[in-house]
């Protein structure tokens, strides 16, 4: 198989109430990206969209931006989903042989609309979407259950937010730093049992852009030092009904981390990887998560946790860029991971930067309660 | 240009957007609501393959792709696996004033949950592995809100 690298990349600053219109935004990165990478629209042979018709409120979402992306006389296409699968199927049409270059666009103003109106609509409308769940009281139902199946307490979750908060202290482009205790998450308003307002992420806007390229075109078009590889990519799914799963069984993240270890011929990737951004949408998911990411053994990502094995200047650190808690743009969120990693690994991450990083782990979720997983796996 | 964009209040449009559809409920569910609606029961379906109990029931197993065709009354029992104390109204969307408690109910004679809301107790007495039982709606109409409620068995 041909490689892949990622040429350029960039990001918003995320924020509340930005106003920028969607079109705007999209304009916005993909104009950074191109300059990022040095190349023109011209250079860019097709573009993947990532938005959502129910957040955007319009159908064709990626039509509405076709142009601000600069796919006017290209083929483009939509990802309704998180950025990290967006940048799958880019990868796959890369790979495809028709296209060189590939540009994958997500955007996201949340704050435009109802983030519990427009996750219930995620529920099947035959069965539980009458009950009125959403994303949060169905992650509470996860999170209980994590804690019920390896014992674990509110308190240990409280300190993923303590710990991300504070790494987007680092992050000028992070909607909430934060300085805050374990004490401030216990104390912050009750939301849904077992979450408080400090285990949620922030409903928030922004955008991101990512360039994909052949190594042939890659090696034509950048310099050297521009490049980031693809060194593997993997993605699984589970049952879409919260029922039909154990809530704290993490099967199918587990599978998705295989495929991309093996790819990637990492054999131990607790060791081998040296910083993950990790889909924290509620800060349980951190640990559970790591714990499906083959990071941890099962039930024991807490413990690692509080032994300081995920911080800043820990030996694996976990969403250096502050994560999800600190900023959760939808859809934009996974594309945004990819993007913190090729900084990472560029060593342009500035003021959060990882010292000596040189393989780095992008995960994303789509589907309520981390139904589908995608994992990458990038390198020098 | 950005000085002047600090001064002013973004312009924004207002817009709501409301679009009518009927949803087909398929001759699976169709079934198991008629069920509901009927006679007061909870029925699920069995893979003939591997055994799995589906409720509500599924097209096809999950995991052998196979017709669940067996099909079972449930006792409309089952055990709280998992519970959250919804602590925030949203109308619109929540039959339910909050604090109202959502439960992931482990229904006896089958090996799936289904989510469901926990009433007749103090949102904070409920606990997980507590048992519960469904309680039916007076006017059932066919839907997932003919069972009203879980409450715990006494």
């Amino acid at each position: 198989m041909e490689r892949v690298a990622i040429i350029g990349v960039s990001q918003t600053k995320y924020t509340q109430n930005n106003p920028l219109s969607f079109a705007e935004l999209v304009y916005q990165v993909t104009t950074a990206a191109l300059e990022d990478a040095g190349i023109t629209i011209s250079d860019i042979d097709n573009v993947v969209s990532v938005s959502s018709d129910f957040w955007d409120g319009r159908t064709i979402s990626s039509m509405a931006i076709s142009d601000a992306s600069g796919a006017y006389g290209k083929d483009i296409t939509t990802v309704e989903g998180d950025g990290t699968f967006g940048a799958l199927y880019g990868l796959m049409r890369t790979l495809s042989g028709s296209f060189d270059t590939t540009l994958v666009v997500a955007h996201h103003k949340g704050t435009e609309s109802n983030m519990r109106g427009i996750t219930n609509t995620a529920f099947d409308p035959l069965v539980e979407r009458k009950l009125g769940l959403d994303a949060i009281s169905s992650a509470a139902l996860q999170a209980r259950r994590y804690m019920t199946k390896y014992g674990l307490k509110e308190e240990q979750f409280a300190l993923v937010s303590v710990k991300n908060h504070g790494n987007a202290m680092r992050n000028p482009l992070a909607l909430f730093p934060m300085e805050i205790t374990v004490e401030d998450v216990m104390n912050s308003r009750r939301i849904a049992d077992p979450l408080k307002l400090l285990d949620c992420s922030p409903v928030t806007d922004g955008a991101a852009a990512v360039i994909l390229a052949t190594e042939h075109a890659a090696k034509k078009l950048v310099p050297p030092q521009k490049c980031v590889w693809v060194k593997g990519v993997g993605h699984c799914a589970d049952a879409f009904r919260l029922g039909d799963r154990d809530l704290a069984d993490t099967r199918a993240l587990t599978a998705a981390a295989k495929r991309a270890y093996s790819m990637a011929g990492i054999q131990d990737p607790g060791r081998e990887i040296d910083l993950a951004e990790v889909y924290d949408a509620f800060s349980y998911m951190e640990t559970l998560w790591l714990e499906g990411l083959g990071i941890c053994p099962e039930g024991m990502a807490c413990e690692h946790l509080e032994r300081g094995r995920f911080d800043f200047t820990g030996p694996l650190p976990v969403n250096p860029s502050g994560g999800r808690l600190s900023s959760h743009p939808v859809q934009v969120a996974g594309l945004a991971e990819l993007v913190e990693c090729v900084l990472q690994l560029r060593g342009e991450a500035g003021d959060r930067q990882v010292e000596g990083a040189r393989t780095a782990l992008a995960h994303g979720v789509n589907g309520m309660c981390g139904q589908s997983h995608c994992v990458w796996i990038l390198g020098k | 240009m950005s000085d002047w964009k600090k001064s002013v209040t973004p312009m924004v449009f207002p817009g709501k957007i409301a679009v009518p559809y009927t949803w087909t409920v398929g001759s699976t569910l169709s079934k198991f609501y008629c069920e509901l609606r009927d006679n007061g029961k909870i029925w699920a379906n069995k893979c003939p393959s591997c055994g799995t109990v589906f409720v509500p029931p599924k097209v096809k197993c999950i995991n052998c792709y196979r017709d669940p065709n067996i099909w079972v009354e449930l006792p409309g029992t089952g055990t709280v696996e998992s519970y959250t104390i919804v602590r925030y109204e949203e109308p619109t969307l929540h039959p339910r004033k909050a604090p109202f408690v959502y439960g992931l109910i482990k229904m006896d004679g089958a090996d799936t949950c289904m989510v469901h809301f926990i009433d007749e107790i103090e949102p904070e007495k409920v606990k997980v592995g507590m048992r519960v039982e469904a309680v039916f709606s007076e006017n059932r109409e066919g839907n997932i809100l003919d069972i009203s409620h879980f409450r715990p068995i006494k």
